[in-house]
């Protein structure tokens, strides 16, 4: 291993955080919240989505201000009060989001923010001196490639690259692996290790993957509803430990059982569908699969590998260039008559923006599919909004959604009830064919495990389930049937039984070797 | 008809040098928006801006008898005037179409009202540089008569294209307008880029209506613009934000305007006002073309609101 020699001149910075609190409002986001990082130190910070993890690390580098309690570095007390000032510190933060400007070249985004830059940039001298800090680093990338054509991996190594190279030596991972194959996550979090091992930098990984705080991280702190759920070494924690620090006492809702069937025949089928995106570029080739009644087809991939233009090409959102899809044995075209007839669902990603109007009540958007049919419309023509809010009164209790009301706009919903608002929706009235993607991005656990026994209920009715998701897991624990999208193509299938995690995760690669 | 001596040759020669003489207006406007885009805002006030700024250049040189004078004041009109455009954009939920459309009404009928008694009395004109000295044709040498603005134009155009991608600011204005996200995580003052880049945006197309004002056609009435201000717009689209492409893209739209002129000029007058009309169906041309329900633009700036 080439160790890294413009690292070793500094060593990275001890720091502690003592009784730190931040107010938004009523809410307390973060409450009273200490935590020490030595220097080399491989850190984890675990908890679900609204625990505080993202505050506390704002509050580290200075994006938010902390109401209350204070920061040493190296022992003393840091004022942070700017991303500007955490970088002259030594402190840096690698995004959830990349931070990258896609139209530049990496060597673009690397000079960016670099201090004592001049005026007028001296590239060629610039140019010689990245080159010789590339050739130090543990994982490598040309100069001149625009960001926007590298894959999500090589973006997450320049981000840290980027970091790296403003000089800091304590970094903190934002959920790093969200949009990375397991072999590029597993690459890139043992590139890190290796790198604190060696006691060059101190490491702070935000997660809410078990497996990999369990595979790389030496010491672990739980937040749960803003305050400290919990702190230890990793090694003396067991799985069981580390999830009840982050939910509590709750139970989780217990997952459906499974009802063992044979699946009947097929009401979804796609022939040699060829989608383009945005830019006409080919997104989806040439796919072909069937999705059988009382079967979880699940169709796991990285983010952008066509997933989106497909789902897409189903909900009647974009036109297919080749190809054509069939349910229920006839052509289908995406029509609303269509959708009735076959009972054709969809639970798509971002579902606020895919399948909700923003400015509607929720229990109109309850009634999207229903309200120009009896009772909801009186003669196909008068809305009866009494019957329209007393179906969504219903359809709230039943499916948990929290919301001040059927009158409350959806907008002023969170991420997870309008996903059960969309869900409940979908599944209120018979579903024969249903196709979600990425149900449980963002949720909690609660909410996850009770979205997928929706699912499962689903699918032991008889319904014919596409479950297309970036999340393996999801994939594996749901999926009857596992295929594996790469680069618009299914380039694997595996049913569930003989389903195996890594040889999974070598195909969704496949593309990028 | 003199033209008719050289015949297809003549129209050839009056298209490029109405092309040279028509373009600076659009050059300087399109490589303002140009800059103002890049930061990651539309200013579709960009034609009033170019109204005040022939307005007041041409007022500025009737009471000083300085036509440079002329052409300072009216980049500082247009600044002043972007600089309304730029603050109320900073304020949360306002949308720059809007605005834009609202300080080009403005902006327009601002220059009418202190305009009007500026419509009668004649102001110096900017001098020509003679760069047809070497022919014999007088065709060819009023064709190659060129304002120094014009050259002045196409240097800023490689300027900028140089110091997009090797000046400081160039790699902060392009980071803001492409990836708010990045500007922030880097410190970037988003609101301050943004607004300096809508102001010299605003400068240089106030520079390109005292072209109009102050060199060619030469006067100051109200029909002075016809919308050439907001058909720049509509070229940094075509030009893909590329100021030398910019250049290129202002001669073919000059070119376009100079088409109806050069074709009377050679004795063809049938249809005068359809080919005076070229330049708008070249705009609606580019439009279409560069319009796609399938693709999003390439080259556009991430955060610029048509992009989105």
């Amino acid at each position: 291993m080439n160790m890294v020699s413009q690292l070793a001149v500094e060593a990275p910075p001890s720091v502690s955080i003592n009784a730190l609190t931040k107010r938004f409002g009523a809410l307390t986001a973060l409450d009273d919240v200490s935590m020490e990082i030595q220097p080399g130190a491989f850190h984890a910070l675990l908890g679900e989505n609204g625990a505080g993890k993202s505050t506390l690390v704002k509050c580290l580098m200075g994006t938010y201000r902390a109401d209350a309690g204070q920061v040493l570095i190296d022992g003393r007390e840091a004022r942070v009060a700017s991303p500007r000032d955490a970088q002259r510190l030594g402190l840096g933060m690698v995004y959830q989001h990349f931070t990258l400007v896609p139209s530049m070249s990496v060597a673009e985004n690397l000079v960016q923010g670099e201090p004592g830059l001049g005026a007028v940039i001296d590239w060629p001298a610039r140019r010689e001196r990245l080159t010789a800090f590339m050739a130090d680093m543990p994982f490598r990338l040309e100069l001149d490639r625009q960001v926007s054509t590298l894959s999500a991996g090589e973006k997450q190594k320049l981000e840290i690259l980027k970091q790296l190279h403003l000089g800091s030596r304590f970094l903190v991972l934002d959920e790093p692996t969200s949009v990375l194959t397991p072999d590029e996550a597993d690459q890139i979090l043992g590139l890190m290790h290796q790198l604190t091992d060696a006691g060059q930098i101190s490491v702070v990984l935000i997660s809410h993957k078990l497996r990999e705080v369990e595979a790389y991280a030496d010491e672990v702190t739980v937040l749960r509803q803003g305050r400290l759920a919990g702190r230890g070494k990793v090694a003396s924690l067991s799985r069981a430990d580390m999830v009840r620090m982050m939910v509590g006492e709750d139970q989780l809702a217990a997952s459906a059982p499974r009802e063992a069937q044979s699946p009947g025949e097929p009401l979804l089928s796609v022939r040699g569908l060829s989608v383009e995106d945005d830019k006409g570029i080919p997104a989806v080739q040439d796919l072909t699969l069937d999705v059988r009644a009382g079967e979880i087809v699940g169709i796991a991939g990285v983010s952008g590998n066509g997933q989106t233009e497909f789902v897409e090409v189903l909900a009647g959102q974009r036109a297919e260039s080749a190809g054509h899809v069939e349910a229920g044995g006839r052509r289908y075209d995406k029509t609303r008559a269509e959708m009735r007839a076959l009972g054709i669902k969809l639970l798509p990603e971002a579902p606020l923006d895919n399948a909700c109007v923003r400015g509607m009540s929720v229990a109109e958007n309850l009634s999207l599919r229903s309200y120009d049919t009896e009772p909801m419309a009186r003669g196909g023509i008068w809305l009866n909004r009494a019957e329209m809010r007393k179906r969504a009164a219903g359809l709230i209790a039943r499916f948990h959604i929290k919301t001040q009301g059927p009158d409350a706009p959806i907008e002023t919903l969170s991420g997870g009830n309008v996903q059960r608002t969309v869900l409940a929706r979908e599944l209120s009235e018979r579903a024969r064919i249903l196709i979600v993607q990425n149900p449980c991005f963002g949720l909690d656990l609660k909410a996850v495990a009770e979205i997928r026994r929706q699912i499962v209920d689903a699918r032991n009715g008889g319904t014919a389930v596409l479950l297309i998701s970036e999340d393996l897991d999801e994939i594996l624990e749901l999926a009857d049937r596992i295929l594996v999208m790469s680069d618009g193509r299914i380039v694997y299938e595996t049913p569930r039984a003989e389903a195996d995690l890594q040889e999974i995760g070598h195909h969704m690669a496949h593309h990028e070797v | 008809m003199e033209g008719t001596e050289l015949g297809w040759w003549g129209v050839l020669i009056a298209v490029i040098g109405g092309a040279i003489r028509v373009s600076t207006p659009y050059l300087f406007v399109s490589l303002g928006e140009t800059l103002t885009e890049k930061s990651g805002r539309v200013n579709l006030g960009l034609e009033g801006v170019l109204v005040m700024g022939a307005m007041s250049g041409y007022a500025t040189a009737v009471l000083t008898g300085q036509p440079w004078l002329g052409v300072l004041v009216a980049g500082c009109a247009g600044a002043l005037l972007s600089l309304v455009h730029a603050l109320v954009c900073s304020l949360p939920r306002v949308n720059d179409i809007a605005v834009g459309i609202a300080l080009f009404i403005f902006g327009t009928g601002l220059a009418f009202f202190l305009g009007k008694p500026f419509i009668n009395p004649s102001a110096p004109r900017l001098p020509d540089l003679d760069l047809g000295w070497w022919s014999d044709s007088p065709h060819v040498q009023s064709a190659l008569q060129i304002s120094p603005l014009f050259l002045f134009g196409f240097a800023l155009a490689l300027f900028l294209a140089w110091a997009l991608k090797n000046m400081r600011w160039g790699l902060v204005l392009r980071t803001v307008g492409d990836s708010s996200e990045a500007a922030q995580a880097l410190g970037y003052n988003i609101t301050l880029v943004r607004i300096a880049g809508t102001v010299t945006g605003g400068f240089l197309a106030g520079v390109g209506g005292s072209y109009l004002s102050l060199y060619f056609p030469g006067t100051w009435n109200e029909g002075l613009s016809s919308g050439q201000g907001l058909m720049a717009v509509a070229l940094v689209i075509f030009a893909r934000w590329d100021p030398v492409r910019c250049f290129y893209a202002s001669l073919l739209f000059g070119g376009a305007t100079a088409l109806g002129p050069a074709l009377q000029s050679a004795g063809v007058t049938a249809n005068y006002y359809l080919y005076g009309a070229a330049p708008y169906f070249l705009t609606l041309a580019v439009l279409i073309y560069s319009a796609s329900p399938q693709r999003a633009l390439e080259g556009a700036p991430g955060e610029v609101s048509i992009s989105r």
